[in-house]
């Protein structure tokens, strides 16, 4: 029960607990109390006092304070403001904020009313990836249901105050999370970060002040304002307060969703939480914040989670993935794989992110098949810190986090694959090599008949061997034999 | 602009989506949604329509094509194929599931099998990561899948053929 015990829900607090199809259900929990009681009692000056005192920080990533965020486009003087919900969940190896919207769609829409209340917005908009199309579902229903019970629309609660929402989909871009790419996007553009400042606080949606948050973000907002700021405050770290959705999965017994307090450790959720490493493997590293974030090890596994100490840790909140890894991952790979995905998703808008992201990416390839230099590890490093010093947007200012992480973390791996050509996890193919043990074959020759490429010798009932320079490291062989007698070495 | 090949109530079709979204440039994403939805795909001809009917350029229209993933030039096949390679998916195998796709439809990432079966996509993460590695196949969700369940899944939609 170790799983349940150290888990705190607000954010999920309805999810699975409630028909999301069905209005009275919310209502039943306490369902737009908080919007009335914020239309009623309270005014927009107070409602963000609440929420500043609350210290609620953005869930996005950011970790931007959100009655600050609240308080500015609060300020401006406009004639159209605007209140986006950002449902972009695009970091792979996250999905608290399908959850939410699949779970608990009204807490949303409530808590976008309560903004539109104390920023003066009439409109809303919900930007959400067309790759979620049940959330969608579950979105519109409960648009639908909040209309008909006067949630939305004109005069809500009988008060002069008029808000709606409408949706708009994503067409799958990572950059679209960033929020001024994200506007770009809903104005049908593509979807290229601007420059900041002007924030979107001052000139966002159609050139107006829009106040931009993520879905986790507003799921808090309807319990801070029912049961108080000072009772949220309690939970979580100085900084960092309230809890914190994390999406545990990869190499690890126990994954899903869990919420949990802020400055809970990494040790707690993995092995107390999580249960362990899968097949009673070694844990080797946590990887945290997704493709802007990195890999932590054995040495934070102590570290209290909060957003100031994963970025002294070399890592970040991101939106909260967390992704496990044991002794079979190769971090090198790892790094590949995010860079990938990096040159995949940059939007081409500024050359750092652009043309460097894709020599990072050349670089790590080039050492995962075994022709790395040292000067690939100097120049890698070299490269990784310009283009995060000189991107535009938080794509590229985090992008070469995954690979500076690991090559503080685990620099011996880089080291074995330069210098000795050795790939500790065995997952670098080219760093490979099958080799059959002499005193183990029996010369049964079924390894012979496997090979697609004619690589292993021997005589009948001799030792084999496998030419190293013909073998595609298909693999073929070792599994085919039935005495154990190749390994990878 | 070159001349439209697409038959006449097609065009017709395409018209009224982006009268639907009352031909407002600002909506240009949700109607390439909507045409994407019914044609399958955004050739240039759909892409010359679009940018026609809501007044901007095609180049305009195709720079949005482009920079979305979720849009395609190209036709998918009957049963399109996506292995997510998020990276729960990855940490889990995703690559060799899709390297044994490959194989066995002797196609790449992106191409479609010549009797127009089966296409094959990588897609980030659909939000599944408890079930990982991930493949979807139409609208139908795989989770947990092995190197070895990729032949059966093949067969699976093949035998509807």
């Amino acid at each position: 029960m170790a799983k349940l015990k150290k888990q705190i829900r607000i954010a999920l607090r309805n999810c699975g607990f409630i028909n999301p199809e069905n209005i009275d259900e919310y209502i039943a929990r306490d369902g737009y109390m908080a919007l009335g009681k914020v239309l009623e009692t309270m005014s927009p000056e107070e409602t963000i006092e609440e929420i500043k005192k609350s210290g609620l920080r953005g869930r996005g990533g950011g970790g931007f304070p959100t009655g600050l965020k609240w308080e500015l486009t609060r300020k401006v003087d406009a004639e159209q403001k605007y209140v986006v919900c950002n449902a972009d969940e695009g970091d792979p190896g996250a999905f608290m904020d399908r959850s939410i919207l699949e779970g608990d769609p009204h807490s949303v829409i409530e808590a976008m009313a309560i903004n539109a209340f104390c920023t003066g917005a009439s409109k809303g908009l919900v930007y959400i990836r067309a790759e979620y199309p049940l959330a969608i579902e579950r979105l519109k229903i409960a648009l639908k249901q909040a209309r008909e019970y006067g949630f939305l629309g004109n005069n809500i609660f009988g008060s002069n105050f008029s808000f709606d929402i409408e949706i708009r989909y994503g067409a799958g871009a990572f950059v679209c999370g960033e929020e001024t790419a994200l506007i770009h996007s809903m104005e049908g553009l593509r979807g290229e970060p601007g420059v900041k400042p002007p924030f979107p606080s001052e000139k966002g949606y159609q050139g107006m002040p829009t106040n931009v948050n993520n879905v986790e973000t507003y799921a808090n907002i309807p319990v801070i304002i029912l049961e108080g700021a000072d009772w949220f405050n309690k939970i979580g770290t100085e900084k960092s307060k309230g809890t914190k959705v994390f999406a545990l999965a990869g190499k690890v017994n126990n994954v899903g969703l869990v919420e949990v307090p802020m400055g809970i450790t990494l040790r707690e959720v993995i092995f107390d939480i999580g249960g362990g490493i899968k097949d009673g493997k070694k844990f080797k590293a946590v990887q945290t914040g997704g493709p802007s974030g990195g890999c932590l090890t054995e040495a934070h596994l102590d570290t209290p989670i909060d957003y100031d100490n994963l970025i002294n840790a070399g890592s970040m909140m991101g939106s909260g993935g967390m992704i496990v890894m044991d002794e079979d991952d190769c971090m090198v790979s790892m790094a590949k794989f995010y860079l990938d995905f990096t040159v995949e998703e940059s939007c081409g808008k500024c050359a750092p992110c652009r043309i460097g992201n894709k020599r990072l990416y050349e670089l790590l390839d080039k050492i995962t098949e075994g022709k790395g230099t040292d000067e690939d590890l100097f120049k890698l490093r070299n490269l990784a810190t310009v283009i995060k010093d000189t991107s535009l947007c938080g794509l590229g200012q985090t992008s070469p986090n995954p690979v500076l992480s690991t090559m503080d973390n685990f620099p011996e791996e880089y080291e074995a694959h330069v210098k000795d050509s050795k790939c500790f996890a065995g997952q670098c193919k080219a760093l490979m090599q099958y080799i059959i043990e002499e005193d183990a074959c029996t010369g049964c020759t079924l390894c012979v008949r496997v090979c697609p490429v004619d690589a292993i010798s021997g005589e009948r009932k001799m030792a084999h061997f496998i030419n190293q320079d013909t073998c595609i490291k298909c693999g073929a062989c070792m599994e085919k034999c039935k005495f154990g007698a190749i390994y990878i070495g | 602009m070159a001349s439209i090949k697409l038959a006449p109530s097609k065009v017709e079709k395409l018209k009224e989506i982006c009268k639907k979204f009352n031909n407002d440039k600002g909506e240009l994403i949700n109607v390439l949604h909507a045409a994407q939805e019914t044609f399958g795909y955004l050739p240039a001809e759909v892409q010359e329509i679009v940018a026609e009917e809501l007044n901007v350029s095609v180049a305009h229209v195709h720079g949005v094509v482009s920079f979305y993933s979720f849009f395609t030039m190209i036709p998918k096949g009957e049963y399109p194929i996506s292995i997510c390679m998020g990276t729960a998916c990855y940490v889990r195998g995703a690559e060799k599931v899709l390297d044994e796709f490959k194989k066995l439809l002797n196609i790449k990432v992106g191409e479609t099998t010549p009797d127009g079966a089966f296409s094959l996509n990588s897609l980030r993460c659909v939000g599944a990561c408890g079930l990982a590695p991930v493949v979807t196949v139409k609208e139908k969700v795989y989770g947990r899948v092995a190197v070895e369940d990729v032949k059966g899944i093949i067969e699976e939609y093949k035998s509807l053929e």
